[in-house]
């Protein structure tokens, strides 16, 4: 049997993996964009200097030939579900398969701007991207940045490194305001502000005029200003990257649909990762979830569906990360940026505003929904834990060091998150009992001493 | 229509040097040009005066140029083109100094006459320090301490934001610049025998050679036998408890001055250790094949010593010639410190330190050490392994979820501290948690 898939990012490559894991049937993975797996997520050490190209692979050149994994370069042209070939652009010689998995990724989205398409305006998701931006920015003095995400900070991060002013334009009231509660926005506004930030909330973009030689020259935003620049940066999200398979037989809508056992309309063909719609998902979860996290957990779906197991992709309990220049940022559970009426929702922040703890919870059952971290760290594993089982807030208070997982001689702040609780129910106070240590958090996984 | 609002942004305009670190820089150049100056005359014809401007000013321009350029970046951009400036990235500069260092580790080692004047402007420390006149070793010490202490300070302000990195550094200037050099200097003093207690058999292999026990044991006044009753007891005791307890870290990274070295001096080159499979295997037979050759000599040796020379003849000197020569000068030396800028700063920890070896085969099998990784949380950006002194591939372990236990692990910290997910963490608990 050989399966083709499309794709090297995390979503092909996980599935390659898993495939070759469980049987020895013939894997080829395509990709136009680099000869090897790279990491994306670190694209932005490659520009800072942090990090060369060839450290940002997961794996090492040998890993390919050792797994049996054929890598081939290219871009793909067309796929022919009848004949079960794919087509390629550079006229290779087409590729027949039995199963196919489509990892195609994301593309950013641009929203028509008049201007968009002038040379220096542009978004950052592929490695082609970080070439062009090493180009766009050569010399350059001002930057302007859209959209309030997480690929945006990194630009913005990019761009400081290099000396280039950044004008960052949020339409929301707030940075980050579609995941952020209000403090943590409001933090992280604040951190941007500290590191030179120019940020402008609600405000959105008009329009991108040219400068000299074709190149952008300013943007007008919708307060009327115009700023001068020599780069725009795009980051208003991503959209599933499905041009190749539009115009088919195989269903798509915002991206290609696949069912709980993440196959499509069209028998033996597969998709994962960014460019996967699920049809049902589960609940309080998006249809289209474009993250690292999401294409790792896929991967091993589609390999074992493919070798005839019948595993139903279950994303599990939601988790995500990312760092705001120097806020590390960690979520758990549900934690919605505008609470709703039945919840209630414990926040503590350190003096000096760069780190916060927040749990959300039923108020009237006090069951733990989720945890929302800033420069601080919490273990997954605990956190879930108290989730699945539906401790209550009580519980996780009190054994709350158990979830610490900041290192050795960092300041512990449980006692004070668990003083704040009390302050605000002094009806039914908590004592701490755990505090930090590999034990504590290991005694609540497994049950000892509770 | 529109007006024009000028970007508010407030971006450093010269991210790679700024006018102040440069005066930094200037107070280091003429330091080191004092340095050259003492080297040919003014250390002997002037030692206290040289001896004052060359620590003065390249301590005082070194610590400017940490304070300009460390403590003016955030955490996280402490690493920023670490991997295209010419210095860290096996460039130009990276060569010129990877030459210059090991030209002076073969000078001190075989043709020491050129330091002749250096050795003479360390005199009046010697003496105050010592009671005596100083030698080419009081010299390298004296070097090797200010360059812990100097860019040990250095290390603490580029990682301010751990107190791990903090607690960690001020350790190893700590027990470089008391046990490793004041305490000893000061046995001289009480003309008592120089011992280090930080250095154990079988990196320091002198002590369990039956040549310094004897000189040890019987020196007058009797304090040599304690000597030789704390490094059997710190080899054979300290080491396995101490390691089953915190790994080999306690000793690597918070004591030994070697490391000390690396993570001080070493530290901007820490990223160019080799993360190839290859290396990892080639690190696993040469470092033991050190231990074998330092155990098999002592062993040797003291058979020589119990026969009277009738067993083996001199073959268990010629044995301890050659460890001298090959590794405790060419490896840990010339090597290890002249290829810092080249190699990577660990070369002599991860590829022939015996002591390292012992160190890890415990901490492999018999340790409560490890390093935890939380959950699903890691991306795979290789920042971890990239800046891994011991060229330990660390995201291998954290994209698949598994603690990392190897033996080559100095527990420095450092993948912890640059993992942008806080996805890394040194921990202990019971060996079989490990997983």
């Amino acid at each position: 049997m050989r399966v083709v898939i499309i794709g090297n990012g995390v979503a092909g490559v996980t599935t390659a993996r898993h495939l070759r894991k469980r049987s020895d049937c013939e894997i080829v993975m395509i990709s136009g964009e680099t000869d090897y797996f790279f990491s994306r997520t670190a694209l932005m050490y490659i520009y800072m200097g942090q990090m060369t190209f060839e450290q940002t692979k997961p794996y090492e050149d040998y890993f390919w030939e050792k797994n049996r994994i054929r890598l081939l370069r290219d871009w793909v042209a067309k796929i022919d579900f009848q004949k079960r070939t794919v087509l390629f652009s550079s006229g290779r010689e087409e590729l027949s398969w039995d199963r196919l998995v489509l990892a195609l990724g994301s593309q950013s989205n641009f929203f028509g701007w008049p201007g968009q398409d002038l040379e220096g305006v542009q978004g950052l998701y592929s490695y082609q991207d970080l070439e062009r931006m090493e180009r766009n920015t050569e010399g350059i003095r001002r930057a302007v940045v859209l959209g309030g995400g997480l690929i945006g900070v990194e630009m913005a991060e990019m761009l400081l490194s290099r000396g280039i002013s950044v004008t960052y334009l949020v339409r929301e009231s707030g940075f980050s305001r579609h995941f952020l509660p209000a403090e943590e926005s409001a933090m992280v506004s604040r951190h941007l502000r500290k590191h030179g930030v120019d940020l402008r909330l609600e405000t959105e973009l008009k329009e991108i005029l040219p400068g000299a030689e074709g190149r952008v020259g300013s943007v007008v935003t919708s307060r009327g200003e115009e700023i001068p620049c020599d780069f725009v940066g795009i980051t208003v999200g991503v959209h599933p990257n499905i041009d190749l398979v539009k115009d088919t037989d195989l269903e798509t809508e915002r991206g290609i649909l696949v069912d709980e056992f993440l196959r499509t309309s069209i028998p033996d063909v597969y998709a994962c990762g960014d460019c996967a719609q699920v049809r049902n998902p589960r609940p309080g979860r998006r249809p289209v979830e474009p993250l690292w996290y999401t294409g790792k957990l896929m991967g091993p779906v589609v390999a074992e569906n493919i070798l005839g197991g019948r595993r139903e992709y279950d994303p599990g309990i939601w988790f995500n990360s990312a760092r705001f220049f120097d806020i590390e940022y960690q979520v758990y559970g549900e934690i919605r940026p505008a609470l709703p009426e039945e919840r209630e929702s414990l926040y503590w922040e350190a003096p000096g505003g760069e780190r916060s703890i927040r749990i959300e919870f039923d108020k009237e059952t006090g069951r733990v929904h989720g945890f929302n971290l800033m420069g601080i760290r919490y273990r997954q594993e605990v956190c879930h834990h108290w989730i699945r089982e539906g401790a209550s807030i009580g519980t996780v208070l009190e054994n709350l060091g158990a979830a610490n997982f900041d290192p050795e001689f960092f300041p512990q702040y449980e006692e004070e998150v668990v003083r704040l609780y009390n302050e605000k129910h002094p009806e039914a106070p908590v004592r701490l009992r755990r505090r930090r240590s590999f034990l504590n958090a290991f005694s609540v996984l497994t049950g000892v001493g509770r | 229509m529109s007006a024009v609002h000028e970007s508010l942004s407030l971006a450093r305009p010269h991210p790679d040097l700024s006018g102040f670190e440069k005066i930094g820089w200037a107070v280091l150049a003429c330091g080191v040009a004092a340095l050259i100056v003492a080297a040919f005359g003014w250390g002997s014809s002037n030692p206290k005066a040289a001896l004052l401007t060359v620590f003065g000013l390249t301590g005082a321009g070194g610590l400017w140029v940490a304070v300009a350029r460390n403590g003016s970046r955030t955490p996280a951009s402490q690493n920023t083109g670490m991997m295209k400036h010419p210095a860290t990235s096996r460039g130009i500069i990276g060569w010129v100094l990877g030459v210059v260092l090991t030209a002076f580790y073969i000078v001190l080692y075989w043709f020491p006459a050129p330091l002749e004047n250096l050795v003479r402007m360390v005199d009046p420390l010697s003496r105050f320090l010592r009671g005596t006149d100083a030698d080419r070793w009081f010299l390298y010490g004296t070097l090797y301490t200010f360059g812990v202490s100097v860019m040990g300070i250095r290390a603490i302000i580029k990682y301010r934001h751990s107190r791990y990195q903090i607690v960690r550094t001020a350790s190893i200037i700590f027990f470089q610049s008391v046990f490793a050099f004041t305490l000893p200097a000061l046995l001289r003093l009480f003309n008592q025998p120089e011992y280090y207690f930080s250095y154990f058999w079988p990196l320091k292999y002198q002590y369990l050679f039956p040549t310094e026990v004897d000189h040890l044991w019987n020196y007058p006044g009797g304090i040599g036998v304690a000597f030789v009753v704390y490094g059997l007891f710190a080899s054979f005791i300290l080491v396995p408890v101490l390691t089953y307890f915190f790994g080999k870290r306690w000793y690597c990274s918070w004591v030994c001055g070697c490391g000390g070295l690396a993570n001080t001096v070493g530290d901007p080159w820490r990223q160019l250790s080799d993360k190839r499979l290859k290396a990892w295997k080639f690190e696993r037979w040469s470092i033991h094949s050190v231990l074998v050759f330092i155990v098999v000599t002592t062993a040797l040796l003291w058979i020589d010593s119990w026969s009277r020379g009738a067993f083996l003849g001199r073959a268990s000197y010629y044995f301890a010639r050659t460890y001298g020569f090959l590794v405790g000068a060419v490896w840990s030396g010339v090597v290890g410190v002249g290829f810092y800028p080249l190699m990577g700063t660990r070369v002599w920890c991860r590829f022939g330190c015996p002591q390292a070896a012992i160190l890890g085969i415990l901490q492999k099998y018999f340790s409560r050490f490890r390093i935890t990784v939380n959950g699903d949380q890691c991306i795979s950006c290789g920042n971890c392994s990239t800046y891994c002194e011991m060229g330990i591939d660390v995201k291998w372990y954290a994209q698949r979820g598994q603690n990392v236990v190897r033996a080559s692990c100095v527990g420095c910290g450092i993948c912890s501290t640059v993992c942008p997910r806080g996805v890394l963490n040194l921990e202990t608990g019971p060996v079989g948690t490990r997983r």
